[in-house]
C-alpha cells in the first residue's frame, strides 16, 4: 500500500458533485502532478484533502498513517503530515508571520502551551528561519508583516513555501502554485521545493499550466477531466500537454501558459 | 462546520482566576444610602468640612436624578442592597512585605503583569474601597510628580485638590457621577509638574472582593503645561452571586502642550455593572490618549471623553470591547470640540460572543466657532457567532464651519476561510479563533505596554476557552 492513498473518492460543493471517483497513490519521495483544465475539479481535490468546511465528500476515502483522514479536521490532517499550499492564501490582519509560524510550528510538535519541552526555541526558531528565507529571496522584514496582508501575488506564494519549509510535511499540496507568479518567483518556489524533496516527502502539484513542472519534475502526471482522470504517465505527459492542450478531451485550453504575470 | 455551542462565560471563574479570599474587614460600612452613610465616610476619613458637604450635596443630586434609560438595562441595581464602603485594613501599608498574605496572595493569581512587580515602589494597587499598598519611587518625588491615592492626596495636597476636584465632572453631570461624588474613596491622585516627563507609567491594580460591595474609586490627574504621563489601570474581580456595582470617577486636566495617556484593561467579573465617567480637558496642543480595554463585567457603560479646550489640542480614543454570555458591553468616546483647530479620533473594536451583545455609542460635538476641526470615528465589530448582537449609535452635531468629519463602521464574523487557513497549519480550531480575535484587537493591543499586550492576550484566551466544539 502507498504512503498516501486517495481511494475512489466522490466529493462536491454546495450540492453539486465535482470530483466522480478520484483514485491516486502516492508515496514519499515521489511527486506527482494532477493537471486539468477549468472546472475539471482541481480546486475541489486539494479543497477535500486538506478538510475544508465547505466541500462535502461523498464517497471513497483517504488514507494516510493507517488513518482516513476525511474523518479528521483540518488542523488534525497538518499534524499527521499533511500540508496544503493555497492557491489563494487568505490575508489574517493583525497577527504577524513570525508569531503565525511559530503557533503553527508549536501545533505540529504537539505544544499545547503545557509542556515546555515541545516548544521551539526563540533560538532554534530563528536558524530555522535564516536558512529557508534565503533559498526564497525573503528577507526578515517580512517576519512582522500580517499574514498575507498587503502581500504581493509573488510574496504570498513564497511565504506558503516557507511555511512548508518550517513544518515539514510528509504530504505536500500544491494548488496552482505558480499562478500569479513571475518567473524569477516561480524559480525561487521551485529551487525551494526541489530542496525539500526526498525520501520524507510526497508532492502533489495541482496545476493548469506546464510550467511549473519545468521547474519541478514530476515522476507521475494525471490528467483531471470532469472530476475523473483520463490520463496518468510520466512526465511525457506534461510534454504532451504543452504541444496539444486539453483539446483531446474536448476542452479549447491551453496547458501552456501565455507569459509570465505578476498578481497580487 | 461544527456551530459553537453556546458558552456560559465566568461560571469557572474561580477556578480560572481562584481569587476568592475570606474578608477581614477592620470596618464594614452597612448595606444602603443615606445621609448617615455618607456622613460616616467623610468622617472616618477625617475629612475637611467642604467635602462632607460636597459629599452630601452630591446625594441630594443622586437621589433627584432618574435612572438613565437611553443604554443598557440598568432596572436590576438595587442601590440599598449595597455596601458603600469598605476598609481593608487599618493603614495603608508602606512596602509590598507589610502586605497581609491574602492580599499578596490575589495579586499573585490572575498573573499581575511582571511590569507591576518591577515598579511597584511606584504602584498603587487597590484592594477593596481603600489603597492598601502605596509608595512613590524617589525618583518621582526628586521630579516633583505627586502620586497618592486620592484619600492621601485630599489630606497632604488640599489646596492643590480642591482647586482642581469636580471641576471636570461636576455632581450634577450625570446620576452615577453624583453616586461616586457621594460616597467616593480611593483611587489615584496625579500632578506632573510642569515640564517634567514622567517616563515610567504609573500602575495601578484594582480588585473587588466583597460581595455585593460597590466600588466607587475618583482618580483625578493633572497634567501642567509641556509634561507627560501614562498611567494604567487594571482591574479583574472575582465572580459572586449577587450584583456588584462599580461606579468611578476619572478627571484630568492636560496644560498646554502637554500629554497624558491613561490606559484602562478592566476584566470585571461577569455581576458587576460597570458604570464610569471618565472626561479630560485638553488645552492649547494637548494631546489626551484613552486606551480603554473592557472585558468582563454583566454591564459596561463607558465613554471616555475629550473637551478640546484650546485650538491645537487633540484627543485619542482607542477602546476594546469583549461581550460573552449575557454581557452587555456599551461603550465608545465622546470629543467636544470647543475651540477651533482641534483634533479627535475615536477607534473601537468590538467582540462579542455567545449571545453577547456590544455597542458603539459615541458623540462628536463640535461648537459655533470651532471651525477648521477634523474628527475622525471608526468602529469595527466582530461577531463570533449567530446569537451575539452589535449596534451602533454614533452621534454628530457639527456647528462649525470647514470641518472634517469622517466615519467608517464595519461589522465581520471570523470567516470560514481564516479558520481554515490557520487549521490546515496544525493550529486546533479554539486556538485559531483565539488568534483571530487576538488580531482583529492588535491595533489596540499594540498601544500597550508588552507586559499588559501580553495579559490581554491571555485574558482572551481564557474568554474564548471552550467556545467552540
Amino acid at each position: 500500500m502507498a504512503d498516501f492513498e486517495i481511494k475512489d473518492l466522490h466529493a462536491g460543493v454546495e450540492g453539486r458533485q465535482i470530483l466522480k471517483g478520484v483514485s491516486l497513490a502516492i508515496d514519499k519521495g515521489e511527486v506527482h502532478a494532477v493537471m486539468g483544465p477549468n472546472g475539471s475539479g482541481k480546486s475541489t481535490l486539494s479543497h477535500t484533502l486538506m478538510g475544508h468546511p465547505g466541500y462535502t465528500v461523498d464517497s471513497g476515502e483517504v488514507l494516510f498513517k493507517g488513518q482516513n483522514i476525511l474523518e479528521l479536521e483540518p488542523d488534525e490532517r497538518a499534524r499527521l503530515g499533511m500540508f496544503l499550499a493555497f492557491q489563494y492564501p487568505v490575508v489574517v490582519p493583525g497577527i504577524s508571520m513570525a508569531n503565525f509560524l511559530r503557533t503553527a510550528l508549536n501545533s505540529k510538535r504537539g505544544y499545547d502551551g503545557k509542556d515546555k519541552s515541545k516548544q521551539v526555541t526563540p533560538k532554534e526558531f530563528r536558524s530555522l528561519l535564516k536558512g529557508e528565507l534565503e533559498v526564497l529571496h525573503m528577507d526578515d522584514s517580512f517576519l512582522p508583516r500580517y499574514i498575507n496582508d498587503g502581500f504581493s501575488g509573488g510574496e504570498k506564494k513564497r511565504a506558503e513555501i516557507l511555511q512548508m519549509a518550517v513544518l515539514k510535511p510528509e504530504i505536500a499540496i500544491l494548488d496552482e502554485t505558480d499562478s500569479g507568479l513571475d518567473i524569477d518567483s516561480i524559480k525561487f518556489v521551485a529551487e525551494a521545493v526541489n530542496r525539500m524533496r526526498g525520501p520524507e516527502l510526497g508532492v502533489l502539484i495541482i496545476t493548469h499550466y506546464t510550467r511549473i513542472l519545468e521547474f519541478i519534475k514530476p515522476d507521475f502526471v494525471h490528467v483531471l477531466v470532469d472530476g475523473k482522470f483520463v490520463l496518468s504517465g510520466g512526465s511525457e505527459v506534461a510534454d504532451r500537454l504543452e504541444r496539444t492542450g486539453y483539446s483531446e478531451w474536448g476542452k479549447e485550453e491551453t496547458a501552456q501558459h501565455a507569459q509570465p504575470q505578476e498578481v497580487s | 462546520m461544527a456551530t459553537a455551542p453556546k458558552l456560559e462565560v465566568g461560571v469557572d471563574y474561580k477556578e480560572k482566576y481562584g481569587f476568592f479570599f475570606p474578608e477581614d474587614y477592620v470596618f464594614k460600612a452597612k448595606r444602603g444610602l443615606n445621609e448617615e452613610v455618607v456622613k460616616e465616610i467623610s468622617h472616618m476619613k477625617g475629612e475637611p468640612e467642604w467635602m462632607t458637604k460636597f459629599r452630601l450635596r452630591s446625594l441630594e443630586i443622586f437621589r433627584k436624578k432618574p435612572m438613565p434609560t437611553w443604554g443598557a438595562d440598568l432596572s436590576r441595581i438595587d442601590f440599598e442592597n449595597i455596601f458603600y464602603y469598605l476598609k481593608p485594613a487599618q493603614q495603608q501599608s508602606k512596602s509590598w512585605d507589610e502586605l497581609p498574605p491574602e492580599i499578596k496572595e490575589t495579586y499573585d493569581r490572575p498573573g499581575v503583569p511582571e511590569a507591576e512587580r518591577k515598579f511597584l515602589a511606584g504602584v498603587s494597587a487597590q484592594y477593596e474601597s481603600e489603597v492598601v499598598y502605596h509608595s512613590l519611587q524617589e525618583k518621582l518625588q526628586k521630579q516633583g510628580v505627586i502620586f497618592l491615592d486620592t484619600d492621601s492626596a485630599l489630606r497632604q495636597h488640599p489646596d492643590l485638590f480642591k482647586e482642581y476636584f469636580g471641576t471636570v465632572i461636576p455632581p450634577a453631570d450625570n446620576k452615577f457621577s453624583a453616586l461616586n461624588s457621594a460616597v467616593w474613596s480611593g483611587g489615584s491622585f496625579i500632578y506632573v509638574p510642569k515640564g517634567v516627563k514622567v517616563d515610567i507609567p504609573l500602575q495601578a491594580y484594582f480588585r473587588i472582593n466583597a460581595e455585593n460591595m460597590g466600588q466607587f474609586e475618583r482618580t483625578l490627574i493633572i497634567c501642567d503645561e509641556d509634561s507627560f504621563v501614562h498611567y494604567i489601570e487594571g482591574c479583574t474581580a472575582p465572580i459572586y452571586t449577587t450584583d456588584s456595582l462599580h461606579s468611578a470617577v476619572v478627571e484630568i486636566i492636560v496644560k498646554k502642550n502637554a500629554r497624558c495617556r491613561y490606559t484602562t484593561i478592566q476584566n470585571w467579573s461577569t455581576n458587576v455593572y460597570n458604570l464610569v465617567t471618565k472626561r479630560a480637558m485638553a488645552y492649547a496642543d494637548a494631546t489626551m490618549e484613552w486606551v480603554d480595554g473592557n472585558l468582563g463585567s454583566q454591564i459596561t457603560m463607558k465613554y471616555p471623553s475629550v473637551y478640546l479646550m484650546e485650538p491645537g489640542a487633540k484627543g485619542d480614543v482607542l477602546s476594546v470591547a469583549f461581550a460573552g454570555n449575557g454581557q452587555h458591553q456599551d461603550a465608545g468616546g465622546k470629543m467636544i470640540h470647543v475651540a477651533p483647530n482641534t483634533t479627535s479620533t475615536i477607534t473601537s473594536k468590538s467582540i462579542s460572543k455567545a449571545g453577547g451583545r456590544t455597542s458603539y455609542r459615541g458623540h462628536v460635538k463640535i461648537y459655533p466657532g470651532a471651525n477648521n476641526c477634523k474628527s475622525f470615528v471608526k468602529c469595527d465589530a466582530l461577531l463570533l457567532d449567530d446569537e451575539s448582537r452589535s449596534d451602533t449609535y454614533p452621534y454628530n452635531d457639527v456647528d462649525a464651519e470647514n470641518v472634517t468629519l469622517g466615519h467608517e463602521a464595519t461589522v465581520s464574523k471570523v470567516s470560514d476561510e481564516q479558520l481554515f487557513y490557520l487549521m490546515s497549519r496544525g493550529i486546533p480550531r479554539a486556538e485559531a479563533e483565539t488568534m483571530i480575535v487576538n488580531g482583529f484587537i492588535e491595533p489596540f493591543t499594540k498601544e500597550l505596554p508588552l507586559e499588559y499586550a501580553v495579559e490581554l492576550n491571555r485574558l482572551i484566551q481564557l474568554e474564548m476557552e471552550g467556545s467552540v466544539g
